[in-house]
């Protein structure tokens, strides 16, 4: 019973850390019909954001309060990549999809480039605060506390996200995009200034991504946003592109599988039965779980 | 087919609101629009007509730059060519699309709100003129029928202020009682504000239309009084390909 708290638990973190790397990807592909393959290099730019902030915080402030300065350097670096990328690179570009796939994975390379230049190939250690490196006794289990927070910031990102998308005319626009953007258009509604926005959006979540995902390996490394990035794709697939809510049930799925296959069939067995989950989707529902094309 | 008379003087009436001058539209290998050149009156109804695949949706698209073109397209006398779809709808052309184009998933209300965010249904045009859509407003538009959903993409266009409307074949799919109260929605609008209507229903088109122009091959084969088209048959039958009597106008 306890172990399979613990998986449970373990397993919806996991899944909260994929929703919030996805909520961005979902929302731009959802839009703007971009594949952002550069949505890694946001996450990792946020990780090393927070990191070099955190470092340059006088070590006398608790590292709570470090880190959550750092959180909120991320996602504002997120949001500044994120828009910088848009306008320069991406806003050329639209309705161009090779180019755009071009453009993303070239800027994905390069960026891991990047930081392996200036920082180094090898992961950095991150302090954690230590109430997130401890645990808490549930059920018999012992659970890990930073799961916790990776839960609770999930759902507030997915409670904000909705607020916006149902009670703001930006959520408006944003939904009817989704459906038919060249409609919104010539409805009068600049659809580009919308983009920038979701693209600034979609960073900042990625930031955000990226310092707690560093949070969770306990290092920054130039790779990692990268690798976060395969399982954002495999959620946003399975969860329908630019369904906000198919996005947070396939990343629980997602996360779940993973984390029980891990345990129950072999250690490493969790990443391939998320691609054959993938598989089994694209299959059996090509629809997505939520019904939008995948 | 011999251009009757596509050089003629335009309406002797005010200054056009909309004129087009040797417009070209070409999709990958295909010209669609040879050098379409027509004014579009400062009132009334000029129909678009011709039959099938001639470039007439093509031409409503290129106008509101949804269409890579070349050519001069002006409003009110100001070229337009090089503004965004948006700036151009803002200018003051509203476009009503083939096919409505409702956003499905978004109630009537927030259809109309994302034009006109403050009133939205409250508006008096919508009150006056789809009253239906006023006890509808919670509802889907995805899950209206094809005639109220007809009444939010007009109703979406009637919230801005219009110097021109293009009307892509408002009819269509719709039963004759529906087809009749759009008609009527259409001579009331068209009142206020010119409309350029695409439409292929004839009676419609003689009922509420001034003028037309015809297209063929993606080039304006003819304009005139929708009165002397339809008085003539021979030259109906030669243009559009239908009869009067089948089309329900003789």
């Amino acid at each position: 019973m306890s172990d399979l708290v613990l998986l449970l638990v373990t397993g919806l973190g996991l899944g909260a850390l994929y929703f919030i790397a996805a909520s961005g990807l979902s929302l731009i592909y959802g839009l703007m019909g971009v594949l952002n393959f550069a949505h890694g290099v946001f996450m990792t730019a946020g990780a090393y954001a927070a990191w070099l902030t955190m470092g340059a915080l006088p070590v006398g402030w608790p590292v709570a309060g470090r880190l959550v300065v750092g959180v909120l350097v991320a996602v504002t670096v997120g949001a500044v990549v994120g828009l910088v990328v848009e306008v320069v690179l991406i806003r050329p570009l639209y309705r161009h999809h090779i180019q755009q796939v071009l453009v993303t994975v070239g800027l994905a390379l390069a960026g891991v480039a990047a930081a392996q230049g200036i920082w180094g190939a090898d992961p950095r250690p991150v302090e954690s605060p230590a109430w997130m490196s401890g645990t808490t006794d549930v059920l018999g289990a012992r659970l890990p506390n930073d799961r916790f927070v990776y839960l609770l910031v999930a759902a507030a990102l997915f409670a904000g996200l909705l607020a916006l998308l149902h009670l703001t005319r930006l959520g408006l626009v944003i939904r009817a995009g989704v459906e038919n953007r060249t409609m919104v258009e010539a409805l009068g509604i600049n659809v580009h200034r919308t983009f920038t926005t979701v693209f600034a959006l979609g960073g900042a979540a990625a930031g955000l991504a990226g310092v707690l995902y560093s949070q969770y390996a306990g290092a920054v490394s130039p790779a990692q946003g990268g690798s976060l990035l395969i399982f954002a794709f495999i959620v946003v697939v399975i969860g329908g592109m630019g369904s906000l809510t198919g996005t947070a049930v396939a990343a629980v799925v997602v996360g779940l599988v993973q984390q029980l296959a891990n345990y129950y069939a072999a250690s490493g067995v969790g990443d391939l039965s998320v691609v054959l989950l993938l598989a089994l989707v694209l299959l059996l529902r090509p629809t997505s779980l939520k019904g939008a094309t995948a | 087919m011999t251009e009757r008379n596509p050089s003629a003087p335009e309406s002797s009436e005010a200054a056009p609101v909309l004129a087009l001058e040797d417009v070209h539209v070409r999709y990958g290998g295909s010209h669609i629009l040879q050098g379409v050149s027509f004014d579009v009156p400062a009132t009334g109804v000029t129909a678009l007509l011709g039959r099938n695949g001639v470039g007439k949706t093509t031409t409503l698209r290129s106008i509101i730059g949804l269409a890579p073109r070349t050519g001069r397209i002006l409003l009110e006398g100001t070229e337009i060519q090089g503004r965004t779809t948006a700036r151009i709808v803002r200018g003051g052309i509203g476009y009503v699309p083939e096919d409505r184009e409702v956003f499905g998933g978004l109630t009537v209300e927030e259809n109309l709100r994302l034009v006109d965010p403050d009133r939205g249904v409250d508006a008096p045009v919508v009150a006056r003129l789809f009253p239906d859509l006023v006890s509808r407003r919670g509802q889907r538009a995805g899950t209206l029928s094809g005639g109220q959903q007809q009444m939010v993409s007009l109703a979406r266009v009637l919230l801005r202020e219009n110097v021109l409307l293009l009307i892509d074949e408002p009819t269509k799919g719709l039963a004759p009682k529906l087809v009749t109260e759009v008609a009527d929605v259409l001579a009331e609008v068209a009142r206020t504000t010119p409309i350029l209507l695409v439409e292929q229903n004839l009676p419609l088109v003689r009922r509420i239309a001034d003028r037309v122009v015809v297209l063929d091959a993606g080039a304006v084969v003819h304009r005139g009084a929708t009165a002397d088209l339809v008085a003539d048959a021979d030259l109906t039958r030669e243009l559009l390909g239908v009869s009067m009597r089948r089309a329900g106008v003789a």
